[in-house]
């Protein structure tokens, strides 16, 4: 082989926990006896973090990625405002992750989520079920359609709301690069009440989860659109020696 | 002023949630049939090569209290220590899975291949072991964790040898309870917590 090593040669890049929420946080009560007390145990990536699950087409269906018919397989649309969620999906090395799974799940317009734990009174869509998957194309670009979740209260402090948002997960290419997030709304004034929100103690880290409107993917009398990228963790590029000229 | 870093930093973590089920296991949430293959059912198809183990366990919180909704992947090698995708691994063993606890008593089952050791870039061989990757509400970044056997020889794994107390390596070894039969529980915190890792 010539030329520089791929960087897909080293470790993974060793995650940057100050990006990230805390573990512990009283203003989040069930962190409290579900966060480890022990420092984590820090070291390289080994083959088992850097390889990972892959996923072919053909393990999905054609309505998968659009969460306002694959409920009701086509039959019914959900009740919503409408809109389309889109974004790459890259490494800390900036470039695509390609033809990996993408998953999202959500409440329904009223802030129900269809779950045999969700008891809030607000009703169920009968044509919506909440959930999505797609594979990134060799940009790395994702795109779900589907409608704005609504706003929900939650037992945790007396008065608490989750602003309006989507739940994603992202597998990337090795085990160690799994991450689930949650995309928040522009403009939403929740997100500033919200204490999961705020298990992230970096301000301009939290608004790296904030999707802004963006026109220039609305359609016309149909859908808005809502912007979302995001990053995994990269691969750390190992020194690589002169080779000698013509090898 | 200094030139701009080309690199990019990792988009925060947020917790699963309650719900994550929906997204992950549907059938388990209640919406059974939304997608006509619900993934990460099993490890492995008939006829991969290797022993077949059944290992369960309960996850447990701070206070002692059964974590009911967690959810964790696991991620593996076949039986000679190949992982998926790798040159002569195993066509039969997909490797990875999602093992939901029972809503109910707590419990959860994986039954899987057992898998072979395997090398790190430096040369040194890794004890068999399953990766655990576990989320849960309340949970706030994803717990990396592995699941190592009693019954194998964990003498020389890199991992286990950087565990300090050493009485916290226990932690991470199934306990063997009968023919390829082992028990592991996941303590999230306090008395006997398992080790969790960042790499």
């Amino acid at each position: 082989m010539t030329g520089p090593a791929s960087v897909d040669d080293g470790p993974l890049i060793p995650r940057d926990r100050d990006v990230h929420p805390v573990a512990y946080d009283p203003g989040y009560k069930t962190s409290v006896t579900r966060s480890p007390k022990f420092p984590l145990l820090a070291m390289d990536s080994t083959v088992t973090e850097e390889t990972g699950p892959v996923f072919g087409h053909d393990s999905l269906g054609p309505l998968d990625n659009n969460l306002i018919l694959n409920w009701t397989k086509g039959a019914a649309p959900a009740v919503g405002e409408r809109i389309l969620v889109h974004g790459r999906v890259l490494d800390e090395n900036a470039r695509p992750v390609r033809n990996s799974l993408v998953e999202i799940w959500q409440a329904n317009a009223g802030g129900r989520y269809r779950h045999i734990k969700d008891t809030y009174f607000a009703p169920l869509d009968p044509n919506f079920g909440g959930c999505g998957r797609t594979i990134t194309d060799d940009e790395g670009r994702y795109q779900f359609l589907t409608i704005r979740p609504g706003a929900y209260p939650w037992p945790n402090r007396g008065n608490d709301w989750r602003p309006m948002h989507i739940h994603f997960s992202l597998f990337g290419r090795g085990f160690g690069q799994r991450l689930v997030t949650q995309m928040y709304f522009e403009g939403d004034p929740l997100i500033a009440r919200c204490p999961i929100v705020e298990t992230i103690k970096d301000r301009g880290q939290i608004d790296r989860l904030v999707a802004p409107l963006d026109f220039s993917r609305a359609k016309p009398h149909d859908f808005l659109a809502y912007k979302f990228d995001i990053v995994l963790r990269g691969r750390r590029q190992t020194f690589f020696e002169n080779k000698p000229e013509g090898q | 002023m200094v030139q701009p870093l080309e690199a990019l930093q990792e988009t925060p973590s947020q917790t699963a949630g309650p719900f994550v089920h929906i997204g992950t296991v549907p059938t388990y949430a209640g919406l059974g049939g939304v997608y006509e293959t619900e993934l990460g059912r099993a490890t492995f198809l008939d006829g991969a090569r290797g022993e077949i183990v059944e290992i369960s366990g309960r996850v447990l919180d701070g206070a002692g209290g059964l974590v009911r909704d967690a959810l964790f992947e696991v991620w593996q090698a076949d039986a000679d220590g190949r992982y998926p995708g790798q040159d002569g691994a195993d066509p039969k063993v997909f490797g990875w899975a999602r093992v939901c606890a029972d809503p109910e008593s707590g419990e959860w089952r994986l039954r899987t291949v057992k898998p072979g050791r395997t090398r790190r870039r430096d040369g040194l061989e890794q004890a068999p072991h399953i990766a655990v990757w576990l989320i849960a509400r309340g949970v706030n970044v994803g717990l990396q964790t592995r699941i190592y056997f009693a019954d194998e020889d964990n003498g020389g794994d890199p991992l286990l040898a950087r565990i300090d107390p050493k009485s916290r390596v226990d932690t991470l070894i199934a306990e063997k309870t009968g023919e390829g039969a082992y028990r592991f529980d996941i303590v999230l915190q306090g008395e006997g917590e398992t080790v969790f890792f960042d790499m």
